[in-house]
């Protein structure tokens, strides 16, 4: 009898503990995950707190001016906000189209002794640090575009009518569309991987399926894996545009450095990291230091915009398609 | 083998810090346009007396904040802090060493030295007015060159730096129109051209942009083997940059009655003056909190300014004219004095030591 009871005893102390271990387990998975938030929250509040001297001092205009002084001290946001966004979308017209097909490649086409090492070198690429892309464009990439490329382009996308301004002008090499270039190399890397490791997800069944009924591979492609693996694409290329969004040392190397919008992309430009890595350690004076820190401020409230702007977007296309 | 190495120099600092109780850290942060020296001289002083220098170099901005924050024991800035500024914040400055700031230009079949311009050329160059190398009045100033009918590519630094501010300084000093349209700072908003990350940043964009200018310190000039120009100074000649005549512009400056020594080195009177030369500063308190601390920051800026002018010499850095040496040293003990009023160091003692 009382055997048992110890060993009734022995299995309830038991149970105790692993109920114990296991909330203090939750509590501390939670901890971890409330200290990314706290963490967002925080660097939020300090972002606004160091803006507040600079939207005393020009308001709404911080937003709406293309100014950027230290002489007069008169600072205006639009020039780099121009330079992010323009450099951004550059990377992803040229890097989404040549992720999608080195994926396609190594997922459906490549023979099955290729695919590792492309894929390892692409992942290799990753890998490489940003100042190394700066390098290479400032010292390797720019004077070959401006001897090679870019007077074709300006002599054959020039004369066209709207768009053709966008290629006019001296080749420098250096400028808002290198910068974008060498921003698309940077993400190829990312939305090539997580594209490919999508596209190995999808059954092999569906795919099979598909070819025994005379599907060609761009049916395949078009018709079963795309739609199977749609958001995650969106992801991947999300993923890519953040990275394009914040990207610091590479542009602050290649576009040229100037508070200016100029009609054609040859022209030297800013982003909103380049002018923070450019400016922060020699700005002296509250509205000057605090204009560079709203511009910071500037950038999360941009990169969130856009991010939000594709989470809806496919929530959007989520509906429609099952509605 | 770094392991190695920082046991060993581990071990050596522990012995040392045993060995002599007083042997301390000084702490500094400012400028980077002086640090190479600074580390070459905090180097040679440490073997010499176990004191050793930490210096970050973070810009003159943040040197400016730091030494204001109390947060080191010197600052260290490219750009002199005006009297005003100065005596509002219960600061002292002083001159450490100097450096010139050359154009540099990229034009096929020209040479250093062969260009002349006048600060009229390069300020109208640099405001967008002059766009062509043929232009009327570079063509009519060299006659002996066959220049291009290429555009000018104006390249300036895109990070704020003191060297910016010593080049757009002499900028707003010989031209009226660039001083109300751009003025003067560590940086601006340039009229045109192209913006390279540090001296290093402006020296490849000017070498790959054909028919390019730019602006660097002297030593990147000479390490990047670019083609400076001559400059016409204020007395009128044509001048090359050189130790030699960025030495004149100092000497010829009147430093004696400079409030504050706030003197900014650029277009000095004197036929061998370089026009833009520029001397970097150091920031420290007029009362010490520390005494102890201050006298061994300032025995080592004395020790420097007597035995570093050779080491100063080899990175292309230029020393300050003995007068100039002496007129600090003097600065010393009149104004840094500890709580108690007494001056922290004077240097005719410790030479009296030697």
């Amino acid at each position: 009898m009382t055997a048992l009871d110890t060993t009734n005893n022995a299995l309830l102390q038991g149970f105790r503990t692993q109920q114990i271990a296991d909330r203090a387990f939750r509590g501390l998975t939670f901890l971890c995950a409330i200290i990314v938030l706290l963490t967002l929250g925080a660097i939020l509040v300090a972002l606004a707190w160091g803006s507040l001297p600079a939207f005393r001092a020009f308001h709404f205009d911080f937003f709406t001016r293309s100014v950027w002084n230290p002489v007069t001290v008169q600072f205006g946001a639009v020039a780099a906000i121009y330079g992010t966004l323009t450099t951004s979308a550059i990377a992803i017209l040229i890097g989404v189209p040549v992720s999608f097909g080195i994926a396609l490649f190594l997922s459906e086409l490549a023979p099955l002794w290729l695919r590792r090492p492309i894929g390892t070198a692409i992942e290799l690429l990753a890998a490489v640090p940003s100042i190394i892309y700066g390098m290479w464009g400032l010292f390797v990439f720019a004077p070959f575009f401006s001897q090679h490329y870019q007077p074709w382009m300006s002599a054959y996308l020039g004369p066209i009518p709207v768009i053709g301004q966008l290629f006019q002008g001296p080749p420098l090499g250096i400028g808002i569309f290198t910068a974008g270039v060498i921003l698309a190399i940077m993400i190829v890397p990312f939305i090539s991987s997580v594209i490919r490791d999508v596209f190995q997800t999808v059954p092999a069944v569906m795919r099979e399926s598909a070819y025994s009924i005379g599907c060609s591979t761009w049916e395949v492609v078009w018709n079963i894996l795309l739609p199977y693996t749609r958001t995650s694409i969106i992801g991947a290329i999300m993923l890519g545009l953040g990275r394009a969004l914040g990207e610091t040392m590479a542009v602050t190397f290649v576009i040229g450095n100037a508070h200016k919008i100029s009609a054609s992309l040859f022209m030297p430009g800013a982003t909103i990291s380049s002018t923070i890595a450019n400016e922060f350690t020699e700005a002296v004076g509250d509205v000057y230091y605090s204009s560079l820190i709203a511009l910071g401020l500037t950038l999360f409230v941009v990169t969130m915009a856009v991010l939000t702007l594709a989470k809806l977007m496919l929530l959007r296309l989520e509906l429609r398609l099952r509605g | 083998m770094f392991k190695g190495f920082s046991l060993v120099a581990f071990l050596c600092a522990a012995i040392l810090s045993i060995a002599s109780a007083s042997a301390a850290t000084i702490s500094g942060a400012g400028a980077t346009f002086p640090y190479p020296i600074y580390a070459k001289w905090a180097d040679a002083y440490k073997e010499k007396t176990g004191v050793a220098l930490n210096y970050q170099s973070i810009g003159s901005g943040g040197g400016i904040k730091q030494i204001k924050d109390k947060t080191v024991d010197f600052g260290a800035s490219d750009m002199p802090l005006k009297p005003d500024d100065l005596d509002k914040a219960g600061l002292v400055q002083f001159p450490m060493v100097m450096g010139g700031v050359v154009p540099v230009i990229n034009v096929k079949g020209i040479n250093a030295g062969d260009m002349k311009l006048t600060p009229q050329i390069l300020a109208d160059i640099y405001l967008g007015k002059i766009t062509k190398w043929n232009d009327a009045a570079i063509t009519k100033l060299n006659p002996n060159l066959t220049l291009p009918d290429a555009t000018i590519n104006v390249v300036h630094r895109s990070d704020g730096s003191g060297t910016s501010f010593i080049f757009t300084h002499y900028l707003s000093q010989v031209s009226p129109e660039w001083q109300s349209k751009v003025g003067e700072n560590t940086s601006v908003e340039w009229p045109v051209g192209v913006g390279g990350k540090g001296n290093e940043g402006v020296a490849a964009y000017t070498k790959q942009l054909d028919g390019s200018i730019g602006y660097v310190e002297y030593a990147y000039a000479l390490q990047n083997k670019l083609a400076n120009t001559l400059l016409q100074n204020s007395a009128g000649t044509f001048v090359a940059p050189s130790s030699e005549s960025f030495q004149a512009a100092a000497a010829n400056a009147d430093w004696e009655h400079a409030p504050g020594l706030y003197l900014l080195l650029t277009n000095q009177p004197g036929e061998k003056s370089w026009p833009i030369t520029g001397a970097t500063y150091i920031l420290m308190y007029k009362s010490q909190d520390k005494p102890d601390i201050g006298a061994e920051v300032l025995k080592f800026f004395n020790w420097s300014y007597l035995n570093g002018g050779d080491m100063a010499a080899e990175l292309n850095y230029v020393p300050m004219p003995k007068a100039v040496i002496e007129l600090v040293r003097g600065l010393w003990s009149k104004e840094i004095k500890g709580s108690d009023g007494k001056p922290i160091f004077d240097a005719t003692v410790a030479d009296g030591e030697k």
